[in-house]
This record gives C-alpha cells, structure tokens and sequence, in this order.
C-alpha cells in the first residue's frame, strides 16, 4: 500500500539535511510535576527555531538539556560544539570583560580573540572593564562574544533579551541576525515575546503542557513580513491560549464585549 | 552594606577623631589637676614619656617582636589550616561530612576554656601560645571559607559548565573567586581573635612579650607601661584591619563597592 502510494505520490526532491540537534520522546519532571512530556524536537544546521512559551512552560528545562546541563535521555543528537548566552548574563563578575570571553578557551592570542569577539558585539571599547561596571546591553554583548568565540553550530538563547529596555532590546535582536548570518549556527531562541520570535525565527515552536504543541514556519523571508506578521501572530497567540481576531495587541486588551 | 562608608570616605574619619581627642583632653587635664593619681591611670603625657623611653631602650622593640612572632607563626598555622579544612569540607561531600560536625561541636566551646587543656598538653612554654592562637583563629577561617564555596551562585557554575570547564577549572576559576570575599571576612577575624588570643596566652608564665610587660607592670603599679603595652595591643588590632583592606582592595577590586571608592 505505502508502496503505491509513494510511486504515485513522489516526494518532492528536496533532500532533508541530518538534524543538528534531535529529540526524541524527551521527558522531564521534578517530583510528581512532568514539566516536559515526551517532546519530540528538531533543528536543522543554521536554522534559526524560536521556541515560544508562556512563563513556567519548561523553555529553560529543555534548554538546560540542550545546554549539556543536565542528562538527556537515551536517543537526544546534541551536537558537542555549542554555546549558550542567558538571560542575565552571568559573567564571572571576577574576571574581566576579556576574560570572560575566552573562559575555558586555551591558547597562545587569547586576548587577540577575545578583542575580535567584542569587535563582532560592539563592544570593542570595555575588554579591560569589570562586568559588574556593565550595562544590561553591554553585559549581553559581552556574552554573545563569549558564545561566538567558540564557533558553535548550535547556538542556545535563553530570553537573552527580556531584561532589556525596547531600544537596546531593537540593537540586540539586529546584531543576533547580523550575527548569524555571518556565521550560520543554527539557533534556539527561547522568547515568550511572540514580536521578538515573528522578527528573527524561520521557524516557531511553541511549547505547552510539555510538548511542542504548535509549529509555524515563517513563511516571508526577514525584511518582507509585514504581511504574513498579523496572522501569524493571532495563530501564535491563539496556540498560547489568547484568542484574537485580528492579532492586534491593542484590539486584543482594549476588546469592548 | 559598606556602601554608605564608601560615598564618603572622608567623613567619618574627620568626625571620628573628635570624641577621642577630646577624651584624651580631659584625661591630661585630670591628670595635671591631680583629679586622676598615677597609680590609677597615668597621664598621657607620661604614657607617651614612658613609650619614648622604652622605643629608646629597645625594650619595647624587643618584647613587640616576641609577641609579633607568636601572632605570626599561630596566624600561620591556624589560617593555612582553617583554609585547608574549609576547602576540603567546601568541595567534598565526604569532606564536608567529615569535618563540619567536629567542627559545629567545637563551635559550642569557647577557645579560652582550653587553655588548661593546652597547658597540660604542651606545657606552659611557645607551643601552649601559639597553639591557642593557631586554635582559635582556625574556626573564623573554616566557617567563612566553607559558607562561602557553599554559596557560590550556582547559575555562574551552570554558565561555566555549559562552556564545558572541568571540575578542576570550575573550581579555579569560579568556587575559589566566589569564594575568597567570605575567606577576606574570616581572615579579618582570625587576626583580630589573634591579638586576643595573644592577650590571654601571654598571661601564662611569660618571660618576654607584652603580656609579660603587662604582667611585670602590674606588680609595681606602673599604669604607664600597661598603658604603652595597651596603646601596642590597638595598633596591632589596626594594623590586622589594614593589612585585611588592602589585600582586599587589591584582590576584590571587581566588586562595585570597591569600584566606586
Ligand atoms: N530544579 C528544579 N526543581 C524543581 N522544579 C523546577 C526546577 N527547574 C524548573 N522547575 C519547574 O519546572 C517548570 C518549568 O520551569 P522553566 O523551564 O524554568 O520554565 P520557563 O523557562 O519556561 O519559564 C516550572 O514550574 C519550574 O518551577
Ligand atoms: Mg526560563
């Protein structure tokens, strides 16, 4: 029967690349509370995946997971060349900017490389400051820096950007996209800010109840979303629980019933 | 909570000057009218007479470096082996379980009701001195040093980690600098514990040293010279709490309270 089927149906001849990063049947839970429930996940090399989830929907436990912080389970593909920014930063308030940026990373021209990344941030003019001495913004592009220095192929992004006001917020999400593009690892942007997932992501995942509960693909390329953009965002808050008719913020609060 | 000394650092250094002299003011002039006799307490006119004369003599050279030396040696000991200890049960579960009990029940005795204990044992010669001293200034060291690997932030370990540090450069690089601002905190006490260590272990049969000048002093009723060995005493507490700054303002320069001073 399938037989049948797949000589009368071709696949169309777009070959899959191997997933980077793959679960299968992931679960987790603390005491009785299942906080991830056999969630199945795939990112493909240089994808950019937004993983959307309201707060305490386990965004960071599956982070964590992809981030080698905790065990996963038997057929997780995590790739070993990763790095994670998070969202407050945690630099080694110890250690100078510089320094920070090449932890744990050996060598001869450390602070060479560790100027360049700051380069690459914008950051170029703090390598010597202490971290506590560091802006909200800075302290981030500080721990892009860090995370880029390594080259990953998998970039992990924990709401790196909620602590930021609107403005810096706007700079951060135009260097991450500078960024990736110029070095394609792929990318797991965890958000609960659907703007912030519409604006980078090729694909959103939205977590609910321990699973991927909803796929978007974004069908525009970047630059030309303003018309897929309403939407999109009324089916991602729909899968978020928030019914709108016409995806507009104001519309959705101000609603008159 | 050193932030409102660090705004203005001059300030309470010029306010707290006053009461002191004035203090000293009224001592003289109690001495001069014969309000306060000699025997009782000496003039400061007279301490510093007597402070002149005995830098002059030497003597006060030669039983400060006695003393200066038993400090030292019991610091020594009790901070390298505070530290050793506080590492030990601070990295290691097996450690920590270990140490921490004897520790938590020593903590229920005073150092000060040993000293019969230390006598018998090592005699009522060097070793009962600095060995209260080494004591004593251990336990400040070990509790601070361990409360203070044990509450390094673990979200900083965790960020460490997931750059894949080995256990070894987490400890270097993030317990042991996340630590050393708790391991300051006890160093500062070991040494003021230190000088009144020193206080009472030069009660016991001291031959040189200024417990013995203290000693010696009080049978002929020379309050001057108690008042010398007195005025040493305080500059030793000072000197413990400027040696404590200045390695702190050198090693904790990242923190912002430092930063702003
Ligand atoms: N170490 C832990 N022990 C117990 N519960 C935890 C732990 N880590 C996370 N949780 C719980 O798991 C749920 C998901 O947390 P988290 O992954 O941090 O959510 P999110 O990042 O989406 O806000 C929360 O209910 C949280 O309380
Ligand atoms: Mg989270």
């Amino acid at each position: 029967m399938s037989e049948v089927l797949r000589i009368s149906f071709p696949e169309p001849p777009v070959r899959e690349p191997e997933p980077i990063v793959r679960l299968q049947g992931f679960s987790r839970h603390f005491g009785e509370t299942r906080v991830l429930d056999d969630l199945d996940l795939a990112i493909a090399p240089g994808e950019f995946v937004a993983l959307l989830g309201r707060s305490g929907s386990g965004k960071t436990t599956l982070l964590r997971t992809l981030a080698g912080l905790d065990e996963a389970n038997g057929g997780a593909v995590i790739p070993a060349s990763r790095a994670t920014v998070f969202q407050d930063a945690r630099l080694l308030p110890w250690k100078r900017v510089w320094q920070n940026v090449v932890l744990g990373v050996a060598g001869e021209d450390r602070r060479q490389r560790a100027e360049e990344a700051l380069r690459e941030v914008g950051l170029e003019h703090r390598p010597d400051a202490w971290p506590l001495t560091l802006s909200g913004g800075e302290a981030q592009r500080a721990s892009l820096a860090r995370a880029l220095i390594r080259k990953p192929e998998l970039l992990l992004l924990d709401e790196p950007f909620a602590a930021l006001d609107a403005l810096t917020r706007i700079r951060m999400h135009a260097l991450v996209l500078s960024l990736w593009r110029r070095h394609k690892p792929a990318v797991l942007l965890v958000t609960h800010d659907v703007e912030e997932a519409m604006a980078l992501a090729d694909r959103i995942l939205v977590l609910d109840a321990g699973r991927i509960a909803a796929e978007e693909p974004v069908a525009a390329p970047r630059g030309q979303r303003a018309s897929v953009v309403r939407p999109l965002r009324a089916r991602l808050l729909g899968h978020l629980g928030l019914q709108t008719d016409g995806g507009v913020y104001a519309d959705l609060i101000g609603r008159d019933t | 909570m050193m932030r409102a000394d660090n705004l203005r650092r001059k300030m309470p250094w010029e306010r707290r000057w006053v009461s002191p002299v004035l203090l000293l003011l009224l001592w003289q002039a109690g001495s001069s009218i014969g309000a306060i006799p000699a025997r009782i307490l000496a003039s400061p006119v007279s301490v510093l007479g007597e402070l002149g004369s005995m830098l002059g003599s030497g003597a006060l050279a030669h039983h400060l470096m006695v003393s200066l030396l038993r400090v030292a040696l019991g610091l020594a000991i009790g901070v390298g082996s505070g530290t050793a200890l506080g590492l030990l049960a601070g990295l290691s579960r097996t450690g920590d379980a270990a140490i921490d009990p004897l520790v938590q029940i020593k903590r229920t005795i005073p150092v000060v009701a040993l000293t019969p204990l230390f006598i018998v044992w090592f005699g009522i010669g060097e070793a009962t001195k600095i060995g209260l001293i080494a004591f004593a200034t251990a336990f400040p060291v070990y509790l601070n040093l361990h409360q203070g690997i044990r509450g390094v932030d673990r979200r900083l370990l965790d960020a460490a980690r997931s750059f894949g540090l080995s256990r070894l450069q987490l400890v270097w690089h993030v317990v042991l600098p996340g630590a050393l601002p708790s391991l300051l905190v006890g160093l500062r006490y070991a040494l003021s514990v230190a000088v009144l260590m020193l206080v009472i272990a030069e009660q016991v049969n001291a031959t040189s040293g200024l417990g013995y000048l203290i000693n010696d002093a009080r049978e002929t009723m020379r309050t001057d010279i108690i008042v010398v060995c007195l005025m040493i005493y305080a500059l030793l507490g000072l000197g413990g709490d400027w040696l404590v700054r200045s390695i702190e303002a050198r090693a904790l320069a990242w923190r912002p309270a430092l930063l702003e001073a």
